[in-house]
């Protein structure tokens, strides 16, 4: 990629916990060396079970919390090394939508209030006719400026989310989950708002879900993550799986035509716990493919074919 | 947020049957004190030593006390000094708490340790013996009695502030505020501060009720208003040297005081279900 919009470098981010009185302090990684560019127009999925850091993640690249370690460049920017000034001006051209549109909206703002937060939280006025023209782009009726959340359905709640996220015209926006507390039908019209919106706005996303099938639909390219670490860069939405856990998380995805049905390959063992990460593989204990090798040594990310690292010993 | 829904549940609260009884004896109480010159029948504070314990009668409607006074005048005069004291200082303490609490909560950190162990620290004691060392400290009179009710409350709205905004502020429109660029000031201002203060203002309502027996207590021990200014505790106070000669006298501003408290926990009750905090205030 010859100009990114954003890139990471090794992000990593350490969390610790306990280190009371009494009880030794216990730390984890919750992002452990993680790399990749977003293209301009680019849509980069994110994908992997609870708890494997993709919200980590996701906070990371907007710096809400600080990594332990590398770096984020916007725009030939370096994030993380901005000050608190250059930072909250960045932030016009940065957003982010939640994955809960419950908690996501102050419940004493109304819709109007909250889209207007963006501009006052710089201490501006959104420009005339601003509020009206958002609500026309996420679809929701005027009428509903005056409303409070608890007068509004979730997917209206998560649509004023994402008006919220357009306020300042933003060239990248981090999707955290944006469907996943939503009813299946609702999802299917945020998902088709997104990509209208992207297509309109010309917009770069950077979106994270746990559910393979929606981000192979919606997105360009795939990270896969678990525990951390990335384990497959799939470089085309419908490219063919070449790690082991990629494999699994597919066979996991219902096929609701009842012919092509297979029986269902769940994975077995335990996912190692985060605070004790194995010496080798992280994947070792549920992987069909294991070795002895894959104990022993933690495999590389690298390039199986142009485009498509992997890190795997055995890969597919 | 306007003016029309910050109201709508106290509308609502008074709705109910035992709001509407509650609230209807409030206002009662609080128009008395506030229009007392007006309504009272007699002066207050004259003596009248021929017509010294009368019970009521058609002249006065509450009788005497000893030195002839008409005692509905003076319980009139007295919800006025409990009222103002009790409010005025409650108000105090629920500013300065909530200025204290959300300080500690936003900030964190060692502050944070400092001011909560202090609130432990005198939360430990019952309100009664931080206002009497108080008093005694200050000196008694309206003043010393209303700063010794503020500080003695002060622990309870410092530790209920400071549990909202922790809750708070990990609500995920914390979190967007700051991923559109907002500062701590501007979090602080318009979301913490605003969504943590229907618990901590109804909280100090049912802290009123408990002030006025504060108050009361302290005007029985003499700490509170000094004569000739009437106040429910100083009168309960020289009624109970007369318990069996006239009981009217301690019995009368015996009852405003526990109707005007039941009042406002009844209130205060309704208040809660119409506002659905229940829980919340239970945090601290």
């Amino acid at each position: 990629m010859t100009n990114p919009l954003i890139s990471a470098e090794a992000l990593a981010r350490r969390f610790s916990t306990g280190g009371g009185w009494l009880r030794p302090a216990r730390s984890m990684m919750a992002v452990r060396g993680v790399s990749f560019e977003v293209a301009k127009g680019e849509v980069l999925g994110v994908v992997g079970e609870s708890g494997c850091g993709k919200s980590t993640l996701a906070r990371l690249v907007l710096r809400l919390i600080e990594p332990t370690a590398g770096r984020v460049t916007f725009d030939g920017q370096e994030v993380t090394g901005l000050g608190p000034g250059d930072l909250r001006r960045l932030r016009r051209r940065m957003a982010m939508v939640f994955q809960d549109p419950y908690s996501s909206l102050d419940p004493r703002f109304t819709v109007a209030d909250a889209l207007t937060e963006p501009f006052a939280v710089h201490g501006e006025r959104p420009p005339a006719g601003r509020i009206n023209a958002l609500l026309d782009q996420v679809g929701l009726s005027l009428a509903m400026a005056a409303s409070y959340p608890h007068q509004l359905s979730g997917g209206q709640r998560q649509r004023v989310g994402i008006a919220r996220a357009l306020a300042q015209a933003p060239d990248f926006i981090v999707l955290d989950e944006p469907t996943a507390s939503l009813d299946v039908s609702i999802q299917a019209q945020i998902i088709a708002l997104l990509s209208e919106l992207r297509r309109g706005n010309g917009l770069t996303y950077l979106f994270i879900s746990h559910d393979l099938g929606l981000v192979r639909y919606f997105c360009d390219r795939v990270l896969v993550m678990y525990l951390g670490a990335v384990v497959e860069v799939m470089p085309r939405a419908d490219a063919s799986p070449r790690h082991p856990y990629t494999r699994a998380l597919m066979d996991s995805n219902f096929v609701p035509d009842p012919t092509r049905r297979k029986t269902l390959q769940a994975l077995k063992g335990e996912i190692p716990s985060a605070f004790d990460l194995p010496k080798g593989c992280a994947f070792a204990a549920r992987c069909p493919r294991v070795t002895d090798l894959c104990r022993a040594e933690n495999p590389a990310l690298r390039d199986l074919t142009p485009g498509h690292p992997v890190a795997c010993h055995h890969p597919l | 947020m306007s003016l029309a829904r910050s109201l709508a549940p106290v509308a609502r609260a008074a709705r109910t049957p035992m709001g509407a009884i509650a609230g209807l004896w409030l206002a009662l109480i609080v128009a008395a004190a506030i229009f007392a010159p007006l309504i009272a029948p007699y002066a207050y504070d004259v003596q009248n030593l021929p017509e010294s314990f009368q019970p009521p009668s058609s002249a006065h409607l509450l009788g005497t006390d000893e030195f002839g006074r008409d005692l509905l005048t003076r319980i009139i005069y007295g919800a006025r000094t409990s009222l103002s004291v009790s409010v005025i200082s409650i108000a105090i303490s629920v500013f300065a708490g909530m200025v204290l609490g959300a300080a500690a909560g936003y900030i964190g950190g060692a502050f944070d340790r400092a001011v909560t162990i202090v609130v432990d620290l005198s939360w430990s004691f019952p309100e009664i013996l931080v206002a009497l060392i108080l008093v005694a400290i200050i000196g008694p009179g309206v003043t010393g009695t209303m700063a010794a009710i503020g500080v003695a409350y002060l622990a309870q709205f410092t530790r209920l502030t400071r549990a909202q905004i922790l809750a708070i502020r990990s609500e995920t429109y914390i979190e967007a505020a700051r991923s559109l660029g907002a500062g701590g000031r501007f979090i602080l201002f318009r979301h913490l501060l605003p969504n943590a203060l229907a618990p901590v203002l109804v909280a100090g309502m049912l802290a009123t009720g408990d002030a006025i027996i504060l108050e009361a207590t302290l005007g029985f021990f003499g700490l509170g208003a000094q004569p000739p200014l009437p106040s429910w505790g100083s009168m309960m106070s020289s009624g109970s040297a007369l318990l069996f000669k006239a009981p009217w006298i301690i019995i009368l501003p015996g009852l405003a005081v526990a109707i005007t408290v039941i009042a406002i926990n009844l209130f205060g009750d309704a208040l809660i279900r119409a506002l659905d905090i229940k829980t919340r205030l239970r945090e601290a």
